[in-house]
């Protein structure tokens, strides 16, 4: 078990790295740095003296190696835009982005489990129906024009739940479902295939024949074993909603690593969406491992082969 | 035997008579719902955007300050002149959601046509050559999966200048994993069939088994994932768009429009509600027949 998890691992830090090279290259490649930070209209002189202040006058291998040292140290590098520790920068709003991930993935888990669940346990009724008209429409609405009509509903005609800001729980709660409901159709799907295939197996149909019905059934032998893949699918969900949260924070005005990223873009300021980009890849691949170690440890079969 | 035996042998042959791939495969295509719904908001919406010029009611660029933010005609003030109303620069709405289309289908079809090349290139030469070349590019796969895909097309669109050809290649450079997995896993099916192994013992050469014998088997399978790309891409574009970082004014772009109706939404809400609509249709058209297409082509057939 101990050699699985040190081996995933590995191959997970090695995509992160990868991952920070592509981008690194991509966005260096794409436009001049100096150029941008700059302005538009500025002197050749000018961009010549930034050029040299940000160290942008070295080759490129030797600037992703010198990022690298430094990201090994906790070293980011300094904000063009903010004139801070990019470090600081991201910690500083971390925690809004933390708090919206796991709001908006208890929210999946609230909507996609129970319809799951229940349209796999009445299979072709209306509920069944229902739960698919949901995740089809759930896969085709656009996440920022879900978040304004949200917005229009709750700012406007029904002001329960503050629109902008994230200064309480509440501030959480329209964010957290618009968030939340672009990773329905993926769980709710899954849950209804696994819940459907075990009722199907042979030890259901003993665990009905010794008397099991109904929620007893379901607790005791059915969702235990349909919920393994999906644990590993809300893991990875959860990984990509840090990715997500880029138009969700835009939209609520809240104040976290998303927010931070867009006006970075518009800043220019590359040296945090590097950064940025670097940590959502490591999130993203941690949960990927979570994922993978979870069903390690659930499903013996996985360990063994 | 007398003539009434044969007419009825006859008649029992013509009944029985199996029928060709091409009437099953039109059976099924008629007989699936989702599949026709989709396929026909799809066709409509390309209606729409081929004869734009000749439906639109106004020019979708021309402004006017005299008729700036007309409702829609079934609200209080509309008139029949701009059924749908006008936005906060007097331009017609229903013009520019009709020239919107066009943007939405360009960037659609070129951004899932861009994934398509580099997906499926990369999938046949992981299935086909397996060793190595499959290790490497499935490392490739799961780094660009661990890629925060929006972010890095925001950043890269905006640092390039954007334009919709550069939405369409930086959309299209960020959306192949799909294919990928699909063409990888079916070209290691194909690969080990008997048609391909008497291909190979007749002398083919690897390019020309990929392009003889594999890729049109291949050709289902891609076109169910272009369909579903279609809407991704669809999709990735009106948010780019609605960040500021996609397609610039005044070109009407669904997702601009709702970010420049943004401003306006608490009491002129169909300036976003609008555009909203026609994006989710797009795409669940795109959707629905996606998945009518993978139920027909299937080969445990419909999924009815």
């Amino acid at each position: 078990m101990l050699r699985y998890i040190a081996l995933r691992g590995a191959l997970a830090l090695a995509v992160a790295f990868t991952v920070s090279l592509a981008a690194f290259l991509l966005l260096n490649v794409a436009g001049d740095p100096a150029q941008a930070i700059a302005g538009e209209d500025a002197t050749p002189e000018v961009i010549e003296a930034i050029r040299a202040r940000y160290g942008l006058d070295q080759p490129l291998t030797v600037r992703y190696f010198e990022w690298l040292g430094g990201v090994l140290q906790g070293d980011f590098g300094e904000s063009y835009y903010w004139h801070k520790p990019v470090a600081e920068l991201v910690v500083d709003r971390a925690d809004e982005t933390i708090a919206l991930a796991l709001s908006a993935l208890s929210v999946t888990i609230l909507i996609a489990l129970p319809l799951g669940a229940l349209a796999a346990l009445n299979p072709n009724s209306w509920i069944d129906r229902f739960a698919l008209g949901v995740a089809v429409s759930a896969q085709a609405v656009p996440n920022f024009w879900l978040g304004l009509i949200m917005i229009i509903l709750f700012g406007v005609m029904m002001p329960i739940f503050p629109v902008s800001g994230d200064s309480t729980w509440k501030h959480f709660v329209l964010p957290a479902f618009v968030l939340g409901a672009s990773s329905v159709p993926a769980v709710m799907r899954l849950t209804r295939t696994g819940l459907i295939e075990v009722m199907g197996a042979d030890y259901i149909r003993t665990a009905r024949s010794k008397g099991f019905r109904g929620w007893p059934l379901l607790r005791r032998h059915a969702m235990r074993n349909a919920l393994l893949p999906v644990i590993s699918v809300l893991a990875v969900q959860l990984g990509q909603k840090f990715g997500g949260s880029v138009i969700t924070e835009s939209i609520f005005a809240i104040n976290g690593l998303g927010r931070l990223a867009l006006e970075s873009i518009l800043g220019m300021d590359i040296p945090t969406v590097q950064m940025l980009i670097f940590v959502f890849a490591i999130v993203f691949v941690a949960m990927n491992l979570l994922a993978d170690i979870l069903n390690a440890a659930l499903d013996p079969r996985i360990r063994i082969g | 035997m007398s003539t009434t035996d044969i007419t009825l042998t006859a008649v029992e042959d013509s009944e029985t008579t199996p029928l060709t791939p091409g009437q099953i495969f039109r059976k099924r295509l008629f007989g699936h719902t989702g599949f026709l719904i989709g396929a026909s908001i799809i066709l409509l919406i390309v209606l729409v955007a081929i004869f734009a010029p000749l439906i639109a009611p106004h020019d979708p660029y021309v402004q006017s300050l005299s008729t700036r933010m007309l409702p829609p005609v079934w609200s209080e003030g509309g008139t029949w002149e701009h059924i749908l109303g006008t936005d906060q620069n007097g331009r017609d709405y229903l013009a520019r959601l009709i020239y919107g289309t066009r943007v939405s289908i360009t960037i659609g079809i070129g951004a899932a046509s861009v994934g398509l090349v580099i997906g499926v290139t990369l999938g046949v030469m992981a299935g086909y050559f397996g060793g190595w070349i499959d290790h490497a590019i499935s490392f490739l796969l799961t780094a660009q999966l661990a890629l925060p895909g929006l972010l890095l097309a925001m950043a890269l669109v905006f640092i390039i200048g954007p334009s919709i050809w550069v939405v369409i290649g930086i959309v299209g450079v960020l959306h192949w994993t799909y294919y990928l997995v699909v063409t990888r896993a079916a070209t290691q099916r194909i690969r080990n069939l008997d048609f391909v192994a008497a291909a190979k013992a007749s002398g083919a050469s690897s390019r020309q088994i990929i392009w003889h014998e594999i890729l049109p088997n291949l050709a289902s399978a891609i076109i169910v994932i272009f369909t579903f790309e279609l809407g991704i891409a669809i999709l990735a574009e009106s948010s780019l768009s609605f960040l500021g970082v996609g397609i610039q004014p005044p070109t009407p772009s669904w997702g601009l429009m709702i970010a420049e109706g943004k401003q306006a939404m608490f009491y002129r809400p169909w300036l976003v509600i609008l555009p909203g609509i026609c994006l989710f249709l797009l795409v669940i058209g795109a959707n629905l027949m996606g998945d009518g297409l993978r139920d027909i082509t299937s080969p445990e057939g419909r999924n009815e």
